[in-house]
């Protein structure tokens, strides 16, 4: 019941607040928001707690107050199995780098969220058949080479590996994508073009995106771009290092 | 259910496959130490069996008295040498007894290079069972005609080459080389039995006439197949019964025959003694062996948790897709599964490689016949190492759970 509702929002935080220690928040938003399928960029130098931000929003880290919502559940109610569930049926990672296992091949590496998500495999089973037609599918979109496909995954250059994330991340069809520094290991060049595709195929599948970096000049290409620090409120954040 | 349970397996399995040098380091400590084990637990049973089998339908063995085990291992197994010798008339008082059904005279205390001889008559031929009550066959030849043919075990023949009719020579005493020997007297070989895998294989069987012949007594010429000669002495003698009922009243008359002193074992008895002995050597070998599946089992252990550290990224980057902690730990359990399985597998693969190499030798050297294939030990100790394995791994993937816990999805290194 409650999932029907979320359309309008893929997050919601009220009144968050989090820290490691006591007495040192990291995080302090008293509200944020960001709609179903927007594209976020969210900038932010290093300490100002932004993969703290995501572990709240994917479920890994439990705010010591407030809510964390997200597509329309309180994240921050459920139990820890559940959120790992939710977090598996509903959020697609890509991290700087190191996203791939070195023992699977590139569409097996595609197809992983599959193995742990019913609902995202139940889709790719609807869309395209099966997950390996549809990690297929995504990586043609994404520009592998179909040579490539049963290669294993660390044979590839950083470039093309970063793709790949976008593949497995997006496959499925995920409400939300988190990005957390994906391009930091491209060069300029590889950057833009990794944007264009990521946001290109995210927007196919309708998913949200929040894409955190440190590298402001990638602003440009997001529907918006949020100040981390501007929203967060927390002393320990501006004093990090 | 089902495919969540191959997609584990191929998972654990790929992983493995890329760490496939200390995985296969690991698969052969397993894999040694459960053939050890298995092929420890295979001799005791197989030397239990070749055992047992040695003698069968023989109710008393009776000679002189010593001790049972001794009795039994001279008498039987041919192992050591007997202490004090039986007088034909007493054996012969015994064998007219009305419960004794047969009897088997046996003289030793001669050799024929390296090989015991027995010094009997035809009724050894007649009523010496073996395994399943199993008469003794003649592979080739017949039994004793004159006081100088000998019947040679199956061993004895293979070893030195004998077939019936060579001319062989009997030293006086239980060496290999006598100085005692009769050059003017050489035996002649009448017949070879079957091979039995008892000590009958290693036996040279020569007529009571034929004993005294080599000890330089005169014996009256002709057929000595009629068993009525009558030497001054025998060690020991085999005894049938018509009833086994009387074998307890048998074995106190012979206890407490008062004309020379005479002992009765029951085989089966002292079999269990000389078992119970030999048990203990079994006990410690068995518990060594423990031991090294033990040494085995903490070197999974150790493997798996070393790589964890190495492996932290890529617990995060299952995380990171949906992998539950609870997955990452059974990941590591299956893991160890694997390897255990593998491991137990190659391990008695080893042990019939063994058993098919070392068959022959067993046979000959130890007289223990070794069985080929698997036994039902066999796969009890397969479903113990991968049981043993997957409990040692809830440490490491106890310590898996927590890291991936800890450290969520990304990994800082």
């Amino acid at each position: 019941m409650a999932s029907e509702k979320t359309a309008d929002a893929a997050i919601e935080l009220a009144d968050l607040q989090f820290g490691y220690e006591r007495d040192a928040d990291v995080i302090r938003i008293p509200e944020f928001t960001i709609a179903a399928a927007e594209r976020v960029f969210l900038f932010g130098p290093s300490g100002s707690g932004k993969t703290t931000l995501l572990s709240l929003i994917g479920g890994v880290l439990v705010p010591d107050r407030g809510v964390v919502t997200v597509l329309g559940q309180p994240l921050s109610a459920m139990g820890g199995a559940a959120r790992d569930r939710f977090r598996a049926d509903h959020i697609g990672f890509i991290f700087q780098q190191f996203n791939l296992l070195p023992y699977l091949s590139v569409v097996d590496n595609v197809c992983l969220p599959c193995r742990y998500s019913a609902r995202r495999l139940k889709r790719v089973q609807e869309s395209d058949g099966s997950a390996q037609n549809a990690a297929a599918r995504l990586l043609d979109g994404l520009g592998i080479d179909a040579s490539l496909r049963e290669r294993a995954a660390t044979q590839l250059s950083v470039g093309q590996q970063q793709r790949i994330a976008v593949a497995r991340a997006l496959i499925g069809r995920p409400e939300l994508i988190i990005a957390d520094e994906p391009t930091s290991a491209l060069d300029a060049d590889r950057r833009r073009e990794f944007i264009d595709l990521l946001l290109a195929e995210s927007a196919r599948a309708g998913s949200a995106v929040v894409f955190v970096s440190h590298d402001r000049s990638l602003a440009d290409h997001f529907d918006r771009s949020i100040d981390l620090p501007a929203i967060n409120a927390a002393s320990g954040a501006a004093n990090a290092a | 259910m089902l495919h969540s349970l191959f997609s584990t397996l191929s998972l654990a399995g790929k992983s493995l496959l890329n760490r496939r040098a200390t995985a296969l380091l690991t698969v052969m400590s397993i894999a040694v130490s459960v053939a050890l084990l298995s092929a420890v637990e295979r001799v005791r049973t197989d030397a239990q069996t070749s055992f047992s089998n040695t003698i069968s339908g023989t109710d008393l063995i009776i000679g002189a008295r010593s001790g049972e085990l001794n009795l039994l291992l001279y008498s039987v197994f041919r192992i050591g040498s007997p202490t004090n010798s039986i007088s034909w008339e007493s054996f012969r008082e015994i064998s007219e007894r009305r419960e004794v059904a047969w009897t088997i005279p046996l003289s030793l205390g001669d050799a024929h290079r390296g090989f015991r001889v027995v010094g009997t008559n035809t009724d050894y031929f007649e009523h010496y069972r073996y395994a399943d009550k199993r008469l003794l066959e003649f592979a080739s030849g017949r039994g004793f005609v004159t006081a100088t043919d000998a019947v040679i075990g199956a061993e004895v023949a293979a070893e030195l080459g004998y077939a019936v009719g060579d001319s062989i020579v009997v030293s006086h005493g239980l060496g290999n080389v006598s100085f005692v020997t009769h050059d003017d007297n050489p035996f002649s070989v009448s017949g070879i039995l079957a091979p039995t895998g008892t000590p009958v294989d290693r036996s040279v069987h020569v007529s009571l006439e034929g004993i005294d012949v080599m000890h330089g007594i005169d014996v009256p010429d002709g057929d000595v197949s009629n068993s009525d000669y009558a030497p001054q002495d025998i060690t020991a003698a085999l005894v049938g019964l018509n009833s086994r009922v009387a074998i307890f009243t048998l074995q106190r008359f012979i206890n407490e025959y008062d004309t020379e002193p005479l002992m009765a074992v029951i085989p089966g008895v002292a079999l269990q003694q000389l078992w119970g002995l030999i048990g203990v050597a079994e006990t410690a070998l068995f518990g060594v062996s423990a031991m090294v599946v033990l040494a085995g089992v903490l070197g999974l252990l150790t493997t798996l948790l070393v790589s964890l550290n190495e492996r932290r990224r890529e617990m995060a980057v299952l995380r990171s897709v949906g992998a539950r902690p609870a997955h990452v730990f059974i990941l590591l359990l299956t893991e160890a599964a694997i390897l255990g399985l593998a491991g137990g597998l190659t391990g008695l693969a080893m042990v019939q490689a063994a058993v098919i190499a070392a068959r022959s030798w067993a046979q000959t050297e130890v007289g223990i016949q070794l069985g080929i294939g698997f036994r039902p030990f066999d796969l009890y100790i397969l479903a113990g190492i991968v049981v043993l394995s997957i409990v040692t791994s809830c440490i490491p993937a106890w310590r898996a759970y927590r890291n991936s816990l800890a450290d969520g999805l990304t990994v800082r290194v």
